[in-house]
């Protein structure tokens, strides 16, 4: 029921965007999303809203804090 | 039980050399999640790290088939316990708000829009909304609930009723389709408002029983909208970690290996490990579209009774959109599921194979209880990946 799909906008109009991920093509509205997406944003896409835009800096930092914790070489 | 495809990638490859910069910085943005040679490293850190037996809840039910589906739950060290909590929002709808929205479906002047998930839980004498549905009931399968309001504009001389369940995730995405039927001054659109909330529950199943939990893996997108703030009692007055994860392979190693580290220090805290999708904060600007249309309520949870303020209710200025006094309906009193011990499950206190019924007289083909009903109920997911 919480299942949410991170898809990427491809286009804006007004409160709603059309969102792509994988060849699937859907719409969404934006009534409720953190802020105003621009296009290329990937949002987290649940029940035909937008609920967030994802954060491609902090999915890199957690990857990053994980690597450094397990103490792996980075190449 | 046999390890999944992607498992066995994991273990052929664990330990060898990986390009990390490539993957992390990749184009294609979860593509570092589910990379099985990462997940690889952070498995070798959980099978050398864990000093005791880890009991670990998760309550969302997308974390439990994420679980299953991954083959994580295969490659786990055995003093890792995995266990459901009522995280499955179809399952955890209570047999009376059944029978309600089955009594909806029988009136002849009533289209009800629901998401598909429910179709199929069993009211009353085993009906559900797919039989009432091939008998002429009117019910419409929507993707959004915002789809409901172009059935009201095609229907005029019918009340669309949809069918308000879910969790702090959903619940905005209704309150903001109620604001445009308000704005569009719809006037046969309405919501049988039967949300729940997720801290309350975990609130009041911590409150009445030792649940034997170590920890709690906590739901990525219901965070998304409530932030961290809501669960900080469970390490406050509790002493359990949480941790806010996501739903790849990687992040749910990622939580448990910062659970079996959070267990080794004296203050265990609420982690947030799904950043890329979860501000701390939440989202400030759904919770308050949520709160303009609901208001929290007592709420009844199958199998765990009525929860203090673990429900939404609507705002008493749009009660207009409310089913309940549009059709002038209550909850309806009605006997138990004979035999299902779905209660017992959405507890931790049973796993799915030991309720009686499971496998035998419940199956997903012919399903007793919601547990099995729902594609994210954890009869489910144990009858799919164990059987």
């Amino acid at each position: 029921m919480c299942l949410a799909v991170p898809m990427e906008i491809t286009s804006l109009d007004g409160d709603i965007a059309t969102v792509e991920v994988g060849g699937v093509t859907n719409q969404v509205r934006l009534d409720i999303v953190d802020r105003r997406p621009e296009l290329g944003d990937y949002v987290i896409v649940h029940a035909g809203f937008a609920l967030r835009c994802m954060d491609r800096a902090e999915g890199r930092e957690t990857l990053r804090l994980f690597e450094e914790g397990l103490q792996l070489e980075l190449l | 039980m046999p390890a999944l495809p992607f498992a066995a990638w994991i273990e052929r490859k664990a330990g060898k050399p990986f390009d990390f910069l490539r993957k992390v910085y990749s184009l294609n943005f979860s593509e570092p999640y589910h990379d099985p040679e990462i997940c690889g490293k952070v498995l070798e850190a959980i099978r050398a790290e864990i000093d005791r037996p880890l009991r670990f809840m998760e309550v969302c039910g997308t974390h439990t088939v994420a679980i299953f589906r991954s083959g994580v739950r295969s490659l786990l060290p055995p003093e890792i316990v995995h266990v459901s909590g009522p995280g499955c929002p179809v399952c955890v709808t209570h047999e009376r708000e059944v029978a309600a929205f089955l009594d909806i479906a029988g009136r002849s002047d009533v289209i009800v829009a629901t998401f598909g998930d429910l179709m199929r839980v069993p009211g009353p004498k085993g009906a559900n909304l797919k039989s009432m549905q091939a008998e002429g009931a009117r019910i419409s399968v929507v993707y959004s609930p915002f789809d409901a309001l172009d059935l009201a504009r095609r229907h005029p001389n019918s009340q669309i009723v949809f069918l308000g369940i879910g969790f702090e995730t959903t619940a905005p995405t209704v309150a903001a389709t109620v604001l445009m039927a308000r704005q569009e001054g719809l006037k046969n659109f309405s919501v049988l408002p039967l949300h729940k909330l997720v801290p309350p529950a975990l609130e009041a199943l911590l409150a009445v029983e030792d649940l034997g939990v170590n920890a709690f893996m906590l739901p990525g997108h219901v965070s998304t909208i409530i932030g961290l703030k809501p669960y900080l009692f469970l390490a406050e007055r509790h002493g359990l970690p949480g941790v806010v994860t996501g739903f790849e392979p990687l992040d749910i190693l990622q939580a448990l290996l910062i659970m079996i580290r959070q267990r080794k220090t004296d203050k265990p805290t609420i982690v947030n490990n799904y950043k890329r999708a979860v501000s701390d904060n939440g989202n400030p600007k759904a919770r308050q579209i949520m709160n303009q249309v609901f208001d929290t309520t007592d709420a009844l949870w199958r199998g765990i009774g009525l929860i203090p303020g673990s429900g939404l209710a609507m705002r008493p200025e749009f009660e207009t959109f409310n089913a309940f006094s549009r059709l002038g309906l209550q909850l309806p009193e009605v006997p138990e599921l004979p035999g299902c011990r779905c209660g017992d499950v959405l507890r931790g206190r049973i796993a799915p194979n030991q309720c009686p019924l499971f496998a035998k007289a419940c199956t997903p083909a012919n399903p007793i209880g919601p547990c099995m009903v729902s594609t994210e109920g954890s009869c489910a997911a144990y009858y799919k990946y164990s059987i």
